[in-house]
C-alpha cells in the first residue's frame, strides 16, 4: 500500500458569499511532488491553509501522518503563502532567526542553518540588510529559506515561482527536486503547467471548489492521450494524405522540422488501423519516424476544466 | 526552546526599542518637560528689572501713596494733563482718579491702556486700587488698632482632615488625593491612546507587509496578540522608567535652584501626613500599577480586535473611536467620581471593565473597600482574556477579507466561526 502523508477527505468550506471548497478528497503520497492545479479562484489557497491548520474546514477531516491534524504537526509543515511578505525594518539575518525560532528550532542550530542556506543560495551577504532594501525576489529567496529550514516533512508551496525571473525560477525548482530527493513531501499549487511536468509526481485539479481530476501525472497524461500521432517523412506530401486517408480519423499537415523533413499529425481511432497505416505510409514516401503526441499539462488542463464547466451547466 | 510567546514578545519589544524614532523620543520628551518647567524661571530671571510703568493721576492725592508696585508693576505719580498722557506713546497704562474716587470710585477711576492688558496686571492694578481705597475709608472712621483688630479677625481657612475608617488617625489632605488621581487618570489615557493604537497598528502593518500568513502558519493568533500587546507594553515600561530616571535626576539638579524661594507653609502639613504615610501610599501605588496595568491590556485588546477587522489604517481609525469612546466616558465619569468617591455611580462606574480603570484611579485615593477592588481587578482581567481569545478568533477570519470593509454583525459572525 501507499504511504499517504495527508489524507483530506470530503472537505467543504464556504465564506459568506460563495463555497471555496465543496465535497473535496485528495491523498498526497510520501516522498513526491504533488501539484495543486486549478484556475484563479479555484479553492487551491484555502484547501492549503486547511492543510496547515490556519483555518478549519466546514466539515471533513484531515490526517497527517495517519492521525487527524493537530496544532502541534505545523512544526512538520513549512508553509510558504502566496500573500507572502517579510517586516520591513528588520534584517534579513534576524528576521530569519525569529521565524525559524517560531517554528521551534533553538537558536544556535537555526544560526548554523541559515548560515548554510544563505551560502548554498549565494545570498550570504544580505544577513545584515533591512528587507525594504531587497527586491521583491530577493526576498522570495527569504522566505523560501524560512520555509524550508527547519527540514519539515511536508512543504506548502503556494504559487512559489510568482515573481521570480527564470534564473531563480530555475534554483527553486532545483532545491524542490533536492528536497524531494532528500525525503520532503512537496505540495505546491501554481497555475504554471509548465513547472508541473517538470516537478510534479502528482496533481489534483481544482475547478470551481470541486476536485475534478487527481492522479499521476504520468497515467493522466496517458488518460487523456487521443491516439495522436506524428509522421515524419520526404515525399510527397498528398500522395500519403491519398494512401493513409482510409485509416485515419483525421489527417493534417504539419510543419517542415529541422532536418528539412516533412511532417503529418494523425488520429487513429485503435491498434489495427495503426498497422495498416504504417505498412500504407512505408510503402508511399521514405518513411523517417513515428511517435505518439501526448497532451501538454495546458491542454488536459483546458480541457478538463472546459468539461466539467459544460457539464455544471449541463447539469 | 523557548515558547512562541516569548520569541513574539522579544520581537515586538526589541524591534521598536532598536528603532531611532524610540530612542529619540525617549530623549526628547523629558527635555521637553523640564524646558516647559524651567521656563517660567526662565522668563522671570529675564524679566527682572524690566517692570512696566504705571502712570498715575491722582486728584484725590490719597490713594498714589498707599499703591505698592512688585517686580512687574511700577506705580508712577504725574501731575500732567490726561490728554497730553495720553498722547506720549511710550505711556501703556494710565490710571485716572477721579476727585470723588474715594467716595465712587466705580465712576471715578478709570484705566486708560495702550494695547491689551495682561490678566494678571490688570488684576493687580484692580486689587491694589481697591484695597488703598478701602484702606482710606476704614481710616476715616477713626478707629485706633483698626489694622490690629482686622488682623486678629482673620480666618485664614486650612484645617486637617483625619480620617477615622483606618486604625490609627491619619492626617490626610484631598487636595493630594485629587491630583495623585488626575494625574494617573490622566497617564493612563495617554498610556491607552498612545501604546494602545500603536499595537493596532502594528497588527495592520503586518498585514499590509502579508507576512501575516507566514506567521500565523507556526503561532496561534491568540499568542501572536498576547506577544504583541505584551512586547508593547514593556516597550512603554522601558519608556516610563527611562523617564522617571531622566527627569528624577535632572529634577534633584534643578530643584536645589528653587528651594531658596520655598516657604515652609503650615497646609502642608497634611500633605506631608499624607504623602508620609508609607503603608498607605505602597498600597495605593500597587493597586494603582494593577488597574494602569489592567486598563492598558484591556484596551490594547479592544485596539488589537478593531485592527484584526481591518485591513488598513483608515478603517481601523474611524472603529478605533470606538474604543476611544469609552475611555473619555471614563475619565468624565472619574472627574465627577473625584467630587464624590462613595456614590451609587462611582461604584458602577469602577466595576465595570469599560470604565474601572480610570474611575478607581479616582477612587483609590480616597479609600475603596477590598473587596470592590478585587471585584473589578478581577473583572478587568478576565475580561481582557476574553477579548484576546475573541480577537484572535476575528484575526483567524479577517485574514482572508483583504479590501473589505467589516460591520459590526460581520464580526460578531466571524467571532462564532470555528
Amino acid at each position: 500500500m501507499e504511504d499517504i502523508i495527508v489524507q483530506a477527505e470530503h472537505i467543504c468550506k464556504s465564506f459568506t458569499n460563495h463555497t471555496a471548497l465543496d465535497d473535496v478528497s485528495v491523498s498526497v503520497p510520501r516522498g513526491k511532488v504533488y501539484g495543486l492545479l486549478g484556475p484563479n479562484g479555484a479553492g487551491k489557497t484555502t484547501l492549503i491553509r486547511i492543510i496547515n491548520h490556519i483555518t478549519a474546514p466546514d466539515s471533513g477531516i484531515v490526517y497527517f501522518n495517519g492521525h487527524q491534524l493537530v496544532e502541534k504537526d505545523v512544526y512538520n509543515i513549512g508553509y510558504l503563502p502566496e500573500e507572502r511578505g517579510l517586516y520591513k525594518k528588520m534584517k534579513v539575518g534576524e528576521q530569519a532567526l525569529f521565524f525559524a525560532r517560531l517554528k521551534g528550532l533553538s537558536k544556535a542550530d537555526a544560526t548554523r542553518g541559515l548560515k548554510e542556506w544563505f551560502e548554498r543560495m549565494e545570498i550570504s551577504d544580505w544577513w545584515d540588510k533591512k528587507v525594504e532594501e531587497l527586491s521583491k525576489g530577493m526576498a522570495q529567496k527569504v522566505q523560501f529559506i524560512v520555509t524550508v529550514l527547519h527540514k519539515p516533512e511536508l512543504l506548502i508551496f503556494d504559487e512559489p515561482f510568482s515573481g521570480f525571473d527564470p534564473i531563480n525560477a530555475g534554483i527553486l525548482k532545483r532545491e524542490i527536486l533536492k528536497l524531494r530527493d532528500e525525503g520532503s513531501t512537496i505540495i505546491f499549487s501554481t497555475h504554471n503547467m509548465g513547472s508541473v511536468e517538470e516537478l510534479c509526481d502528482n496533481i489534483t485539479l481544482i475547478n470551481r471548489s470541486r476536485n475534478i481530476l487527481s492522479g499521476e501525472v504520468r497515467q493522466i497524461r496517458e488518460q487523456f492521450a487521443d491516439n495522436k500521432f506524428e509522421l515524419t517523412y520526404i515525399g510527397n506530401p498528398s500522395e500519403l494524405q491519398a494512401a493513409v486517408q482510409p485509416f485515419v480519423v483525421n489527417f493534417e499537415f504539419g510543419p517542415i522540422d529541422r532536418q528539412g523533413n516533412s511532417t503529418a499529425i494523425v488520429n487513429i481511432s485503435d491498434v489495427e488501423a495503426r498497422r495498416h497505416l504504417l505498412a500504407a505510409a512505408n510503402q508511399t514516401v521514405d518513411f523517417r519516424g513515428f511517435r505518439e503526441i501526448l497532451p501538454s499539462m495546458d491542454d488536459i488542463f483546458v480541457s478538463a476544466v472546459q468539461s466539467a464547466n459544460q457539464s455544471n451547466q449541463t447539469a | 526552546m523557548k515558547s512562541a510567546l516569548s520569541i513574539i514578545i522579544s520581537r515586538e519589544y526589541l524591534e521598536r526599542v532598536k528603532r531611532k524614532s524610540f530612542i529619540i523620543s525617549t530623549i526628547l520628551v523629558p527635555i521637553t518637560m523640564i524646558a516647559l518647567m524651567a521656563a517660567p524661571a526662565l522668563f522671570m530671571l529675564f524679566s527682572d528689572g524690566e517692570s512696566k510703568q504705571v502712570v498715575v493721576v491722582d486728584e484725590t492725592g490719597q490713594v498714589f501713596s498707599r499703591l505698592k508696585g512688585n517686580d512687574e508693576i511700577d506705580f508712577v505719580a504725574s501731575t500732567a494733563p490726561l490728554s497730553e498722557l495720553r498722547d506720549q506713546e511710550d505711556n501703556e497704562v494710565i490710571i485716572n482718579i477721579g476727585r470723588d474716587a474715594i467716595a465712587h470710585p466705580n465712576q471715578e477711576i478709570t484705566i486708560y491702556t495702550r494695547g491689551s492688558i495682561a490678566m494678571m496686571t490688570d488684576a493687580f492694578i484692580s486689587d491694589q486700587l481697591s484695597s488703598a481705597i478701602e484702606d482710606i475709608r476704614l481710616e476715616a472712621y477713626q478707629i485706633s488698632n483698626i489694622r490690629q483688630i482686622l488682623n486678629e479677625v482673620e480666618v485664614d481657612g486650612s484645617f486637617s482632615t483625619i480620617r477615622i475608617d483606618k486604625e490609627e488617625d491619619t492626617a490626610t489632605s484631598s487636595a493630594v488625593s485629587y491630583f495623585i488621581a488626575l494625574a494617573m487618570d490622566m497617564m493612563l489615557y495617554m498610556f491607552i491612546l498612545i501604546y494602545g493604537q500603536m499595537v493596532m497598528t502594528s497588527i495592520i502593518e503586518e498585514k499590509n507587509n502579508r507576512v501575516l500568513e507566514i506567521v500565523v502558519s507556526s503561532v496561534k493568533p491568540f499568542q501572536l496578540m498576547l506577544g504583541k500587546i505584551v512586547g508593547v507594553g514593556l516597550v512603554a515600561i522601558t519608556q516610563i522608567l527611562i523617564w522617571a530616571v531622566l527627569v528624577g535626576a535632572c529634577s534633584a539638579w534643578v530643584l536645589p535652584l528653587f528651594n531658596a524661594s520655598s516657604v515652609e507653609e503650615p497646609e502642608l502639613a497634611g500633605m506631608l501626613g499624607q504623602l508620609t504615610d508609607y503603608g498607605f501610599l505602597a498600597s495605593l501605588f500597587v493597586y494603582m500599577i494593577l488597574f494602569f496595568i489592567g486598563g492598558y491590556l484591556f484596551y490594547s485588546a479592544i485596539y488589537a480586535a478593531i485592527a484584526s477587522a481591518c485591513d488598513n489604517i483608515q478603517d481601523a481609525s474611524q472603529l478605533s473611536t470606538l474604543a476611544t469612546m469609552p475611555v473619555i466616558i471614563g475619565i468624565i465619569a472619574s472627574m465627577s467620581i473625584i467630587n464624590n468617591p462613595g456614590s451609587t455611580l462611582a461604584f458602577w462606574v469602577s466595576i465595570i471593565p469599560f470604565t474601572s480603570p480610570m474611575a478607581m484611579m479616582s477612587r483609590l485615593p480616597f479609600g475603596v473597600p477590598f473587596w470592590e477592588i478585587a471585584l473589578s481587578l478581577v473583572l478587568l482581567y478576565i475580561s481582557f482574556i476574553f477579548l484576546i481569545w475573541l480577537c484572535g478568533k476575528i484575526y483567524r477570519v479577517g485574514i482572508f477579507m483583504y479590501g473589505k470593509k467589516p460591520s459590526l454583525a460581520e464580526m460578531i459572525r466571524w467571532a462564532r466561526y470555528k
